[in-house]
């Protein structure tokens, strides 16, 4: 079975674990600058959104890419970039619609996200549940359910934290 | 480790910047923030400065743990000499620029001397530059921080800001970010302007790394979330309604000042309560509650977001007031409503929105508020005081119209930008004025909880709620029940909050955590990410040190013991409703005996052996 990131922008309240958990797993660092995932904040609106790659099955960033650094990690589904391949043309950038593989000045690789290998860490330390790593199959079930219910009162909205676990949040150097 | 050991220097007077490293000899003794800064003005600035003038120094600091995953490491203070008070002043903050300060590689910036024209700093990582701020100087903090991002073309640049009230000289306004996080009390806003200094602009992405033990930090600071969200505050209550959840709760124990602290109780309590807030309004079925939001690394997320109802009178016809914003918490929702008698939700909502659009503090303001209607309903001020307005008890539109002109620092607003005790005084009434050293209350009324009394009386910054929240105990029960209407033991209650509260606020981390941790909880996060050993007793051993060294601050400024009182009206005037019917605040049965457990003497002075205990003789 397959897993996905599963996002939930009316769970989230724009704490920013997630970008920080990114980075530490992948960089070693605490830098919301460094995260492959990313929290957007509507001020006026009063919402929150995380958002990060899809994992697309024709992945136009795979497509693009003119020296095979992309490419399909069998175990996740997940399109990884190899480093190694990578020659920083920038293409993928300009091919992804959702804008989520990115330059790095610092390596002159692109970085986008990997699923953490199977163990995506933004999900892990998201204190509300809006990013779980779900059946790639059931990520619409919640949703539906909820319009399978509607007609409640309209009352406002809050997130508390989800009891759940202690996460195992040793690192694997890679 | 964890701190990044840089301080940058900014004198204003000659415009330049200086990279300095951070002493880490008064890191290990302070910690960071609240501590580390303090220690810092304590050795650079003469305590009898003019706290407006160019001698004050001014204070951005993080602490060690601001920037990390550790549950509310976001937070960053303000600290300088308090023109309100002539006290030290350390007003802490969360939303995001703190962790965005540490991610430009900074632990402190020091602004010293004056700037010849209005300028403000633009922080990328190492790169630090004042710039003219001609552009943004008279504006609001909301109009400031769309020209700034519109100027910088940069989505992700966190800013800081004083508004209108502060460049007017409003002795409590505060430092705004993120567009309605404050450092809210005590007119560290008003120093900041005082400088000329409009607008910190900071975009940070280098990261907090250097922890000293990775793996043994994700444990701790994991194990630490799990305790926050099994709490009963902290995992429910905080989330669901904020600070706000203490409405209810606090008028039913007969503690919520009301009427300039004439009263106990306010009838209108339930119209303005976090519950109040879920509820949806007639016009449009909205509740004014949008959401819940979080501050940076905080998985908490007490936050309001609110908007208020678009006909409402207050904006009817203004449309950039229609969109969500930072709402009410309980101490704005109490000093604008139940201390001023109003108990119209969307007014209130509607001038904190002011509050944090112009940078100045509810608190201060809506007692400032309540002491001038008390005037007025005694006849001390008329309409031509007042510019026509007619400042009764109850009257949203006073409030909310005293909310405008405080904003712009325009008309009756001058006056009340003073601040009760100086507003107070000017009319000949200063005994109606509700302030410690000239610092407004917040939402506790003593007569009914006796620790907040002695809490009040001994707070380093004035009247406040923040150094040594006996409430919790009190009323809450965390860590255990006492009796609020008992004075017994309040003394080392008191103690051993405030200097709690001085290791968690000078950690990087919120002291609203301490609903659910106790140091016990935050010893393992700071020793697994700072060099050196912190336990427990090292946590307190710090907090106690940063007490006396404020306390020392205070008397160098000129203050004494005598200081350490409260007003008349709560000392011999009795709660005439509710639980706390028939009682005053006993200060006197809990005073000498703080003292004593202090190591000061009966003139509350810290005697040579306490300050050669703590490091400070």
């Amino acid at each position: 079975m397959l897993r996905a990131l599963k996002l939930e922008p009316e769970k989230c309240t724009g704490c920013l674990q997630c970008e920080m958990a990114c980075s530490y797993e992948n960089e070693g660092v605490f830098n919301p600058a460094l995260s492959r995932i990313k929290v957007f904040m509507f001020h006026e609106s009063g919402s929150f959104a995380p958002y990060t790659c899809t994992q697309c099955e024709e992945a136009w960033c795979m497509h693009a890419c003119p020296v095979e650094a992309i490419v399909v990690n069998a175990a996740t589904g997940a399109k990884d970039v190899l480093t190694d391949v990578c020659v920083g043309c920038k293409v993928c950038t300009i091919a992804c619609p959702f804008g989520t593989v990115n330059y790095r000045q610092d390596t002159g690789k692109v970085m986008k996200c990997d699923l953490c290998g199977g163990d995506p860490w933004c999900a892990k330390a998201c204190p509300t549940a809006a990013i779980t790593y779900v059946d790639i199959a059931d990520t619409g079930l919640e949703r539906m359910r909820a319009w399978a219910q509607r007609g409640e009162a309209s009352t406002a909205r809050f997130n508390a934290p989800v009891p759940k676990d202690l996460q195992n949040f040793e690192r694997v150097e890679s | 480790m964890a701190w990044t050991r840089k301080v940058l220097r900014v004198n204003l007077t000659r415009g330049t910047t200086t990279v300095e490293p951070l002493n880490m000899e008064w890191a290990r003794q302070y910690l960071g923030q609240r501590g580390l800064a303090s220690k810092y003005l304590v050795e650079e600035i003469d305590p009898r400065c003019d706290a407006l003038g160019p001698d004050n120094k001014l204070i951005l600091v993080t602490g060690p743990l601001t920037g990390t995953m550790a549950s509310t490491g976001g937070r960053y203070s303000v600290v300088c000499k308090s023109p309100l008070t002539g006290t030290i002043a350390c007003s802490n903050s969360g939303g995001y620029i703190g962790a965005e300060l540490k991610n430009a590689g900074w632990d402190m910036l020091i602004f010293e001397g004056k700037s010849p024209r209005p300028v403000y700093l633009n922080i990328r990582d190492d790169k630090a530059e004042l710039l003219d701020a001609a552009e943004v100087w008279g504006k609001s903090v909301w109009e400031a921080d769309k020209i700034l991002r519109r100027k910088h073309q940069d989505p992700n640049v966190r800013i800081s800001c004083v508004g209108r009230s502060a460049e007017t000289g409003c002795l409590y306004a505060g430092v705004i970010n993120d567009l309605h996080r404050a450092a809210g009390r005590s007119g560290v806003g008003t120093v900041m302007a005082s400088k000329n200094l409009k607008a910190v602009v900071c975009r940070g992405t280098k990261g907090v790394g250097n922890i000293k033990d990775p793996l043994r930090f994700m444990q701790a600071t994991e194990t630490a979330k799990k305790v926050l969200r099994d709490n009963a505050v902290t995992g429910q209550g905080l989330p669901a309604y904020g600070t706000q959840v203490l409405m209810n709760v606090i008028n039913e124990a007969g503690a919520m000042p009301t009427y300039n602290m004439k009263e106990t109780q306010f009838p209108g309590a339930h119209k303005i309560s976090g519950e109040a807030m879920h509820e949806p309004r007639a016009s449009d079925g909205k509740p004014n509650l949008t959401t819940n939001a979080a501050c940076f690394a905080c998985t908490i997320a007490c936050g309001r977001i609110s908007s208020v109802d678009r006909g409402h009178y207050t904006i009817k016809n203004k449309p950039e007031y229609w969109g969500s914003s930072g709402g009410l918490e309980y101490e704005a929702a109490w000093a604008l409503g139940s201390d001023t008698g109003v108990d119209d939700l969307d007014a209130l909502t509607y001038a904190n929105f002011i509050c944090n659009e112009d940078g100045f503090d509810p608190i201060s303001f809506g007692s400032t508020v309540a002491a001038a209607m008390e005037l007025y309903e005694q006849g001390v001020i008329t309409n031509e005081q007042t510019g026509g307005i007619e400042f009764r008890f109850g009257s949203a539109e006073a409030l909310t119209a005293a909310a405008e002109l405080v904003a712009r620092g325009e008309g009756f607003g001058r006056d009340l930008a003073l601040g009760s005790k100086r507003f107070c005084a000017k009319f000949g009434r200063p005994e109606l004025s509700m302030t410690v050293k000239g610092q407004e209350f917040p939402a506790y009324d003593p007569r009914a909880i006796q620790g907040m009394g002695l809490a009040y009386a001994t707070s380093n910054r004035g009247a406040c709620h923040l150094r040594g929240y006996t409430v919790a105990s009190e009323i809450m029960g965390i860590p255990e029940k006492t009796d609020p209407l008992q004075t017994a033991g309040k003394p080392e209650l008191v103690k051993a909050f405030q200097d709690a509260t001085a290791a968690f606020d000078s950690a990087g981390i919120c002291v609203f955590t301490s609903f659910a941790w106790t140091l016990d909880d935050v010893a393992p996060q700071v020793d697994a990410a700072c060099e050196g050993e912190w336990t427990t007793e090292k946590l307190l051993e710090v907090g106690e040190r940063i007490w006396n060294l404020e306390r020392q601050f205070n008397l160098a400024a000129g203050l004494t013991g005598k200081d350490d009182t409260l007003p008349k009206r709560l000392l011999k005037d009795a709660a005439n409703v509710g639980p706390a019917k028939g009682h005053v605040a006993e200060l006197d049965k809990m005073l000498p005996h703080y003292y004593e457990i202090r190591g000061w003497n009966e003139q509350g002075v810290p005697m040579p052996e306490t300050l050669q205990r703590l490091g400070l003789g």
